[in-house]
């Protein structure tokens, strides 16, 4: 059987110029549940969809507060974002020991990339297999970052990676206009809103969703169980308005860059390949737990 | 080794120095007392900070307050102070990070133990008292000295006016002496409004004789509905 | 930024890894030259315990006594932002040994920094705070560093040097412009630190600063503010052997900061106290 010599470590290229572990490393983020955030001029929103691995367990979590100021939305390996979490919490709580400040958002998510990069350019070592979304809220106003495992990152208006994440990236894409004006609860149902689209079995309930929103004046805040109520329940009574994206909407082109387009097919039919995108409907076993 | 708060004159040899050496420590002065009552704590700190006999500030805080239940005051060296209140600070971030829970008055009271003990050898010159409400919901007083000896009080004073104050409480709150056995209620039946008015008189009379004691008192009113905070003028000579 | 891999330090024991405690230094390699007083060669942060020196391979001197030496700094705050002054006289003892030292340093657009104390160890810090604006400008994003910002910061420097029992000599004043709010504060050379309206470090506590308790508002306009330093230091040069009659002052306002050219003030030496001063005062000097 035809196997790729090229993706065997981190620090080899492939003829055609491409890092396939990096490469696979971006697609872990995609087998993760899906996480969605946006912002308006004076908030930004996280919203994420928690799995549980059995009937018997509870839902994992993957929205976490790092600052007064700022929270982090994760797919794909869950323990990897915690190690993140952990590595952004320091940075955070340092910053305010020196300056008695706040870090600037913007700064942290230069150094987690940095930090993330290095993983791609080592032999020894293995890239982050987890995708960040990163609401923070400095002297800049409300920035929302995706930080990828490849170590790049980008500045976002609204941005949903994870698992068929294409749903909730066209319901943002075709509402993100009226993101800008609106208020705190408008926000957050649109968060809900986008989220729902990426979901197609079973419903958002208090136990299977988490939300974070930080803002001017509003230190980052979880919303878990009980605090969802009222905005599932409202979200409800709008379900006339169609959950947006054909569900069947495969992952396609994650954050569509040049610097590390997801593979398409490595290496005509290689396993690799095969291995990729996981089928929709199974739960993808190694992450999330 | 012994740290000398004034600058020596004379070198360790006797010999006149031209110019003074130094010490890493001063003394900034400061009081603080705490009370705690069935339901309520009372925490006052005076807000002068001197160096010798200068004043250099008049409303400085030397509160550290954690929560709406919870609040550490410490006097002494002001440097030191800053220092251990930032990573008490810190440190309380990351218990709530590691246990998704506000830290407990015993929790933080034996953190900040083993935080001035971690300096024995160089130790943090601060006097601190740990107050706030504790699970039950009853007053919670920690009192400590500058190398982590702590004990849970019903009451106690720290800081430059101590010796001015700590007699007056002992005999004004009339709660029984932790020495008597077997043991009774050391903790004092005072109503809250009489607690805080003792608190009040005893700052205003330590401000009489105490150069560092002065300019205003801070007076957090822990109770059960949150944290309640009171400035009453002192004289500022 | 490259995580620097667990050492297990000769100097500091196995488990114990600063930043710097993996860099190459006489303790862990034998071909660097020991460390002198000058020159640290562990390649560390200033901040930390130099492990060589610890490991007992060289002496390390701290500064037990300034050199070269600067007096008081004098700041206020006032309508439209803060200023500091303080003269330019850099003295070696009772020598005037540097005329024109500008004791007052532009850290950014909202920040000025005024010191006293020994002035190398003031450029030691300049040259620190110059490394953090350079990060700053990297980071292209168009922040800097708030002047409360910079004087947390520098109560940190301060008070680790301390720790070290190698301090830096200085007393520093911070003062900048925060959102419209005037910034004051103060940082000593054992890391005591405050903010105020009006500051004085040095001589100026006890000479200046009983002036600015009396005449010092808030809600100043520029000339009156500019009046009230000018008599404060008036007042620090009569009395202050070590102040020279030439002086800046240091202003941050909404349109940036600006430290002034020298000037001197105008003086009167002919009054009677200063003919014979303890002829009214028995017993002073």
């Amino acid at each position: 059987m035809f196997r790729n010599q090229y993706d065997q470590d981190v620090t080899t290229w492939s003829p055609q110029g491409r890092m396939h572990q990096v490469e696979y490393a971006m697609e872990a983020v995609k087998q993760g549940s899906a996480a969605v955030g946006l912002k308006s001029d004076t908030h930004v929103v996280l919203a994420t969809l928690n799995r549980a691995s059995s009937e018997l367990s509870s839902h994992q979590r993957k929205t976490f507060k790092v600052d007064d100021h700022l929270g982090i939305a994760m797919s794909g390996i869950i323990s990897d974002g915690r190690s993140l979490c952990r590595y952004m919490r320091n940075e955070c709580l340092n910053h305010r020991y020196v300056f008695e400040a706040p870090l600037p958002t913007a700064r942290l998510v230069r150094q987690v990339a940095d930090r993330a990069q290095v993983c791609t350019q080592r032999s020894w070592k293995r890239p982050y297999g987890v995708g960040l979304l990163v609401a923070g809220f400095d002297k800049a106003g409300g920035k929302l970052f995706y930080c990828c495992p490849s170590g790049s990152y980008y500045d976002y208006k609204a941005m949903a990676i994870g698992a068929r994440s294409q749903a909730a990236k066209t319901y943002l894409e075709r509402k993100f206009e009226e993101f800008a004006s609106a208020d705190l609860d408008t926000l957050i149902r649109h968060g809900l809103q986008a989220l729902s689209a990426s979901v197609t079995d079973g419903e958002l309930t208090k136990d299977n969703v988490s939300v974070a929103l930080v803002g001017k004046g509003t230190p980052l805040t979880l919303l878990e169980d009980a605090d969802l109520e009222p905005h599932l329940a409202a979200l409800a009574d709008e379900v006339g308005g169609d959950g947006a994206g054909s569900g069947g909407a495969m992952e396609e082109g994650g954050g569509a860059d040049g610097a590390s387009a997801p593979p398409a097919a490595p290496d005509g039919a290689s396993g690799a390949a095969e291995a990729a995108p996981a089928p929709e409907d199974e739960p993808p076993a190694p992450m999330e737990t | 080794m012994a740290y000398q708060m004034a600058t020596p004159a004379h070198s360790a040899h006797g010999a006149p120095r031209a110019h003074p050496s130094w010490s890493p420590y001063d003394n900034n002065g400061g009081t603080c007392v705490a009370v705690a009552g069935q339901d309520y704590c009372v925490v006052a700190a005076s807000t002068r900070m001197s160096t010798g006999f200068s004043i250099l500030k008049r409303d400085s805080s030397l509160f550290l307050q954690l929560s709406d239940q919870l609040v550490i005051v410490t006097a002494g060296f002001q440097a030191d102070s800053r220092t251990l209140h930032k990573t008490l600070q810190t440190r309380y971030v990351q218990y709530q990070f590691a246990h998704r829970r506000p830290m407990s008055v015993g929790a933080m009271a034996q953190l900040l133990g083993n935080t001035l003990y971690y300096k024995r050898f160089f130790p943090y010159y601060t006097f601190n008292l740990c107050a706030g409400l504790d699970a039950e919901g009853k007053g919670a007083v920690y009192t400590y000295d500058a190398v982590g000896s702590h004990e849970r009080v019903g009451f106690s004073c720290q800081g430059s006016g101590k010796d001015l104050i700590q007699p007056v409480l002992d005999n004004q709150l009339k709660a029984a002496s932790p020495l008597v056995l077997p043991p009774e209620e050391w903790m004092t039946s005072l109503p809250l409004a009489e607690a805080v008015d003792l608190v009040k008189d005893a700052f205003v009379s330590a401000g009489e004789r105490d150069i560092y004691t002065g300019d205003a008192v801070e007076i957090l009113i822990i109770t059960k509905e949150g944290t309640r905070k009171e400035v009453i003028p002192l004289k500022k000579d | 930024m490259l995580p620097v891999p667990t050492s297990h330090s000769p100097a500091l024991g196995p488990g114990c890894a600063g930043p710097s405690l993996a860099y190459a230094s006489a303790s862990t390699r034998s071909d660097i030259a020991p460390p002198s007083a000058q020159q640290p060669c562990c390649g560390s942060e200033p901040f930390m315990v130099d492990p060589s020196a610890a490991a007992g391979l060289g002496l390390r001197r701290h500064t037990d006594t300034p050199y070269v030496t600067g007096t008081s700094v004098l700041g206020i705050t006032y309508k439209d932002g803060v200023m500091l002054a303080a003269d330019t006289l850099g003295s070696y003892g009772s020598t005037k040994r540097y005329k024109s030292f500008e004791r007052l340093a532009k850290v950014n657009d909202a920040t000025v920094l005024g010191a006293g104390g020994e002035l190398s160890d003031f450029q030691y810090i300049q040259t620190l705070l110059d490394e953090l604006a350079t990060e700053d400008y990297c980071a292209d994003d168009g922040m800097q560093l708030t002047p409360r910002e910079v004087y947390a910061y520098l109560s940190r420097v301060l008070y680790n040097r301390r720790n070290k029992f190698d301090p830096l000599w200085n007393s520093l004043v911070v003062g900048g412009l925060e959102g419209g709010v005037p910034f004051l504060g103060t940082v000593g050379m054992i890391g005591v630190h405050y903010t105020d309206k009006h500051i004085a470090t040095g001589f100026g506590q006890m000479l200046a600063r009983p002036l600015f308790r009396e005449r010092h508002r808030p809600d100043m306009s520029e000339e009156e503010a500019t009046e009230l330093l000018h008599d404060a230091l008036r007042v620090c040069y009569y009395r202050d052997k070590q102040t020279t009659n030439k002086f800046q002052i240091a202003k941050v306002t909404a349109e940036g900061v600006s430290v002034s050219e020298a000037f001197a003030l105008e003086t009167q030496w002919g009054y009677q106290a200063f003919v014979n001063p303890a002829a009214n005062a028995l017993g002073t000097w």
